[in-house]
């Protein structure tokens, strides 16, 4: 019956295929180089000036990421290579010498900007990987169950939704303590968790309004927390989507070969799941490295008396003070940064990822 | 391993009772005994319960009554896990990120206790497997470097690397094309028989279960029609839907009627029944069933010849004919008159077959 519909194409096709068969991998290597050629003249001969119109409908989108994003982005560099700049001083007429000025004055000016960067490091290396983690067991543990899925889906969702701020306020209430902590009998609140450590005949820890380095932990402890909470919605969104994508046969086929769960899970679902890991992580590291507002939201805007600074922290910061130039400076310092850990990423996660 | 399956049914509830859609009877008590090392082909069209079936015997569903037994074991409460199969997905289910020998190597990493093996042991196992199939030289190769025919090859290597009790393939062929097709079913032939495991597989083209199989079971809405060797049914089918669904060309079906013990069709006997009460009747000629005679009973509205080399081709119609066209396969000795507008043959008793023209069963004949 299947025989009499082989057409003529399919028959030279199949002819062809032995020798094809033996030449896979050259012809892979070779296949990506000859598409991307096509790719490039093809769009080459499109933009043409006689597609006029299409520039016009382009315009007003293009208008406002020249003013909004491009040329921003262009006077930060300008700014940062322009020595002692101030733009009241630009605007009257006085130039600037071009130089490296700048980026010497942050990175001699000392303790602020190495606070800054230190805090921000310090927040990505630890809670990138711990809320890549978390998100990554919630989501495996929320595709696992059926009923009430959706509503946990839901509540997991809710801290993505909710602003920043207003979290970072009830954060500060869970651990905040309510009067003076130098004197326990004239304290309102201790705060939830310190409610629960007293209970467990531990003694309260003053998180958020300690002074001196021996407060850092405790601060740094409830920022961590705090990160890793408000990023695992999005996480656990992306890992779950991942996750339902993978073919069930897979899992079939494992559990007809007596796979071990934890097995099935190393050895099946994470390696399928790679790229959604790889996604969630590069963006991770971005946001870990652009973590400002949540500190606002806990510590106030003077960031736990300087002892929380991250970079951005840092360069807006710098911007009340009229520092244009070293703001620049320190925009361009973290965008170096960003850039270079996203190619480790990206370079580390070719290696590990299948696609 | 002989496969026992004891009125085992499958029901499907239905999604939606409110609105009055009844459930489904994917199963209806199917009873059958797989014997030990043989090759069993499911065969029906879609939704008829073969893969239900297929499924239900490796466990990744349970059926709604009766009993699999592998051996003398009840495996019906057994999860897929212990039962010792080895399944073939219809899409292969190759694990992407894992290298062919890491596929194959998969089950046999997974055995635990006595039937642990040592690495040697498991990369030996897994390269015999390889060989088998004929895919040893790829065993580095992503499954998305492979062809079809090859994955195909992984994926069955992978089902029996680990000595499974039964083999199960699910539509092994579907997705390959039309030459490698016959290629392959050869191949799971060859490899069914050098193992001589029992070997269970499903599929919708009698072709395909008629070349392979030592025994089909023809299905239809989850009931068993018929089973048997392959040349059985083909000769013998127990019903109308049997004797269609079985042969290329497909078996040629007209209305009649049987009076005085000789088959009517239209005005003309064209056949002695003797046995079979006067009724109305259902009969079918198999393509190589029709003897050019000038004289013939059978008179048809010639409208069409195709030479195919050794054979002819003749493509008529006839009044009482179910089926739009006629297609005879006739020895291409024969001269026929092409320019003639007429047809005439005789018929070969033992490729008439004689149908209840209501229930559809069988009337048998001498």
């Amino acid at each position: 019956m299947k025989n009499e519909n082989i057409t003529e194409d399919s028959l030279v096709e199949q002819n062809a295929e032995p020798v094809l068969e033996n030449q896979l991998p050259a012809e892979e290597s070779i296949a990506p180089t000859a598409a991307t050629k096509t790719v490039r003249r093809s769009f080459l001969d499109k933009v043409k000036f006689d597609s006029w119109k299409a520039w016009i409908y382009l315009l007003p989108a293009l208008i406002l990421l020249a003013v909004f994003t491009v040329w921003p982005i262009i006077n930060t560099i300008r700014v940062a290579f322009l020595n002692d700049y101030n733009s009241l001083g630009e605007q009257g007429g006085e130039t600037f010498q071009l130089g490296i000025g700048n980026f010497i004055t942050i990175l001699a000016s000392g303790d602020d900007f190495r606070t800054a960067l230190t805090n921000t490091l310090l927040i990505c290396v630890i809670t990138v990987p711990l809320s890549t983690i978390l998100a990554l067991l919630i989501a495996v543990a929320l595709n696992s169950i059926k009923p009430l899925q959706k509503i946990y889906q839901t509540i997991f969702f809710l801290p993505y939704v909710t602003n920043s701020i207003a979290i970072g306020m009830v954060f500060a209430a869970v651990f905040d303590v309510v009067g003076d902590f130098a004197f326990p009998d004239l304290v309102q609140s201790w705060g939830f968790v310190n409610n629960i450590l007293m209970k467990m005949g531990l003694d309260p820890v003053n998180w958020i309004d300690g002074l001196g380095d021996a407060s850092y932990w405790p601060k740094m402890f409830v920022l961590i927390v705090y990160i890793i909470w408000n990023a695992l919605p999005f996480k656990i969104l992306i890992l779950l989507g991942g996750l339902q994508s993978i073919n069930k046969q897979y899992y079939e086929a494992a559990m007809i070969d007596s796979t071990p769960r934890w097995r099935v899970f190393t050895k099946i679902t994470v390696p399928l799941l790679s790229p959604m890991l790889a996604y969630v992580l590069i963006t991770g590291f971005i946001g870990g490295f652009k973590e400002y507002s949540s500190i606002i939201g806990i510590f106030g805007d003077d960031m736990a008396g300087g002892q929380l600074y991250t970079m951005v922290g840092f360069i807006y910061d710098a911007l009340p003070d009229a520092q244009y130039g070293e703001a620049s400076a320190a925009a361009l310092i973290l965008f170096a940064i960003i850039f270079v850990v996203t190619m480790i990423n990206l370079w580390v996660s070719k290696k590990t990822t299948h696609y | 391993m002989k496969v026992e399956l004891q009125n085992l049914t499958k029901i499907f509830p239905s999604r939606n009772k409110k609105k009055g859609e009844p459930d489904v009877v994917a199963v209806n008590d199917f009873t059958f005994t797989i014997p030990d090392g043989k090759l069993v082909g499911l065969l029906g069209p879609s939704g008829c319960g073969k893969s239900t079936t297929l499924y239900m015997i490796s466990g990744l569903q349970q059926p709604t009554s009766g009993r699999i037994f592998f051996g003398d074991e009840d495996v019906t409460d057994l999860s897929p896990v212990n039962r010792g199969i080895g399944l073939v997905f219809q899409n292969y289910a190759l694990y992407p990120h894992m290298t062919v020998k890491q596929n194959i190597l998969f089950p046999l990493q997974n055995l635990k206790g006595a039937d642990k093996m040592t690495k040697e042991q498991m990369l030996q196992r897994a390269y015999e497997a390889a060989r088998l199939v004929q895919i040893d030289e790829l065993m580095d190769r992503k499954p998305s470097e492979l062809s079809g025919g090859q994955q195909q090859r992984v994926a069955i290597a992978r089902a029996i690397v680990k000595m499974p009790r039964v083999l199960l393939l699910d539509e092994p062929l579907s997705n390959l094309d039309a030459r490698l097709r016959l290629q392959t079913r050869e191949e799971i032939r060859r490899i069914q028989k050098e193992t001589g495991i029992t070997t269970v597989f499903v599929t919708h083209d009698q072709e395909e279960a008629m070349s392979i199989s030592d025994l089909i079971v023809v299905m239809k809405l989850g009931v068993v029609q018929q089973v048997g060797k392959p040349q059985d049914i083909y000769d013998d089918p127990t019903n109308l839907f049997v004797a269609k669904f079985l042969g290329t060309p497909p078996i040629n079906v007209f209305q009649g009627e049987v009076i005085g013990e000789k088959l009517y069709v239209g005005e003309n006997a064209i056949l002695d029944v003797k046995g079979v009460e006067d009724q109305p009747v259902t009969f079918a000629i198999r393509p190589e069933g029709f003897e050019l005679n000038e004289n013939g009973p059978l008179v048809c509205e010639l409208s069409n010849v195709e030479v195919m080399g050794r054979d002819v081709s003749i493509i008529s119609r006839h009044a009482n004919a179910v089926s739009p066209i006629i297609r005879s396969i006739i020895n291409a000795d024969n001269k026929l008159d092409v320019s003639s507008t007429t047809v005439r043959y005789s018929l070969k008793p033992h490729k008439v077959f004689l149908f209840n023209a209501q229930t559809e069963e069988r009337i048998y004949f001498n």
